[in-house]
């Protein structure tokens, strides 16, 4: 048990401190960096509470994909580091509220707030019913039967999504030459090659 | 004293602590070695595809070779460029090398020989391959190089591209065994070698082992180091010991996801044969074997195939397996539910 708290202990700190390392860095690659080892930490809160395939799912999904196509971006940009800080004071505030509003809506969620919330003591409940299976079976359990509609719901969200990032990024420019596959693998040895006669000190 | 022994080992915080140093020990010193030799193996596989000898002058049959190698690479000088982001610089290559050695955790090398069987094998196995992304993409960045970044770069998306079929492999598996601990992926397919998953799924075997190779890099996909085009790709800054982890580390890489294709599709420490002669051959044996049958493919390709054009990657990552992959995800399911062949929890 001693070991727990300590791992927890640990974890979260580290999830905290790289939390505002990613808003206080000057670089942004150490940001994107930062935040990754925030997910990483995050990941092993979850397996502490014995919830490991959200863990796995949320080093998967944002470690191994989100961060990397973030780190892919920042990366690539050219950034002029002190033209960045110069906004800072500005948006302070925004940033702030906004993590107020959040905040406040956790302690809601969690109920300091607006005492034993329903949906808090449903969820305990619930899983002390289903610790006695593996999570992910739980989780199965419930995710195709009881929440399907919310599930296609989600579903139909994401695609919608998809459709709107590829409408906004696809554009056809003319004049742009492409490599078209079929017709690479379709070409014959007498529409690429000709067998010329050269005569001797002629050329072609 | 011997149940002394015992209990010190299961319930004292310090024997315990003792035999998962031993457990983890006893899985990567084997690695280590199978890794240097792996090195040796593949210069000796394309030297006879290329009617060569290979390695022979280091020890006999120069076998010492990959030690030899490797003193070089420990001895010589690490240079970082005056240009470079130090610490990421020197931190790319030990992540390479740390993701590569702790996706072992999970993997069944015999009944019940695994460090950790978690029921959540699978997705460890995957959330660590997708993290190797990290050291590469680090790496190129950190060098400060325009070459070492482009390789970065291609590295990052190739391997993105690659992780999102071997994903659709995996759950097509999960399917059919019902669960997501390898033991139990291995323990679905006993039986004789037809009854191990590479028959049944042949073409997510076919799609796995062409992804695998994608994933660490390997001819035909070796963009990322391309050495006609980038000199070395993400690691031409490296040199010495930063260089060789890298190196370890791809090596480590290959032999875990011929080791991951040897769990899903070929049944494991299973023997093809469940008869006498067979069964009497240690599990570890048959996992070994298999291990390095996929591994001497790896070897094969390699000395084979000319190298892919960058759009042709990317074109059969997203436009062939992809589709290919979902489909057999959507048939697999169906024809296990309306076949009555769900496995039963």
């Amino acid at each position: 048990m001693i070991l727990q708290a300590l791992a927890f202990y640990v974890f979260a700190a580290i999830t905290v401190a790289a939390a505002a390392m990613v808003v206080v860095s000057r670089n942004p690659v150490y940001s994107v960096l930062f935040l990754i080892l925030a997910f990483f930490n995050a990941a092993g809160l979850f397996l502490l509470i014995g919830a490991e395939f959200i863990a796995m799912i949320l080093v998967i999904v944002y470690v191994g994909a989100v961060a990397v196509l973030f780190l892919f971006v920042v990366m690539m940009l050219d950034i002029n580091l002190t033209e960045l800080r110069e906004g800072f004071l500005d948006y302070f505030p925004v940033g702030a509220l906004i993590g107020a509003v959040l905040f406040a809506e956790l302690l809601l969620g969690v109920g300091i707030i607006g005492a034993g919330s329903t949906t808090v003591a449903g969820l305990n409940a619930h899983g002390a019913q289903v610790m006695a299976i593996e999570n992910t079976r739980a989780i199965g359990r419930v995710l195709y039967t009881q929440y399907f509609y919310l599930f296609q719901v989600a579903g139909l969200v994401l695609l919608v999504a998809m459709i709107g990032a590829i409408v906004l990024t696809l554009r056809s420019r003319p004049g742009v030459r492409r490599q078209k596959a079929v017709d690479q693998i379709n070409r014959s040895k007498e529409q690429s090659i000709t067998v010329v006669k050269v005569p001797t000190r002629g050329g072609v | 004293m011997y149940a002394d022994l015992i209990t010190f080992f299961t319930t004292n915080w310090l024997g315990m602590a003792i035999v998962m140093l031993a457990q983890c020990l006893a899985v990567t010193v084997p690695l280590l070695v199978a890794v240097a030799y792996m090195t040796y193996v593949d210069r000796k596989v394309w030297a006879s595809i290329q009617l060569r000898r290979g390695p022979n002058v280091v020890g006999p049959f120069g076998l010492l070779q990959p030690f030899a190698d490797g003193l070089k690479l420990v001895l010589k000088e690490t240079i970082v460029p005056s240009s470079a982001n130090g610490i990421l610089f020197i931190i790319a290559p030990m992540i390479a090398f740390m993701t590569a050695l702790v996706a072992w955790a999970v993997v069944p090398f015999d009944d019940g020989w695994v460090i950790a069987d978690i029921n959540v094998g699978i997705l460890y196995l995957f959330a660590i391959s997708s993290l190797g992304v990290y050291g590469i993409i680090i790496a190129g960045w950190a060098s400060n190089s325009k070459y070492a970044f482009l390789g970065a770069l291609r590295s990052a998306a190739q391997m993105v591209s690659y992780e999102v079929s071997i994903g659709f492999v995996l759950i097509t598996v999960l399917l059919c065994v019902g669960s997501l601990n390898l033991s139990h992926v291995v323990l679905a397919q006993s039986g004789w070698f037809w009854n191990w998953f590479w028959l049944p799924l042949l073409p997510m075997f076919v799609i796995f082992f062409i992804s695998a190779l994608a994933e660490t890099n390997r001819t035909p996909f070796d963009l990322p180091m391309s050495e006609a085009e980038l000199v070395a790709g993400f690691h031409t800054e490296y040199s010495a010991m930063t260089f060789g982890l890298f190196f370890l580390g791809e090596y480590a890489n290959m032999i875990l996801l011929s080791a991951l294709g040897a769990v899903l599709f070929l049944g494991g420490w299973h023997s093809p044969i469940p008869y006498a002669p067979f069964t009497l051959v240690p599990g570890v044996v048959w996992f070994a074997l298999k291990i390095a049958f996929l591994l001497f493919i790896f070897s094969w390709t390699k000395g084979t195939l000319p190298r892919y054009r960058y759009d042709q990657l990317m074109r059969l990552g997203w436009k062939v397996f992809l589709p290919v992959s979902l489909g057999w995800v959507v048939l697999t399911a169906a024809v296990l539910t309306f076949g009555g062949w769900l496995p039963k929890p």
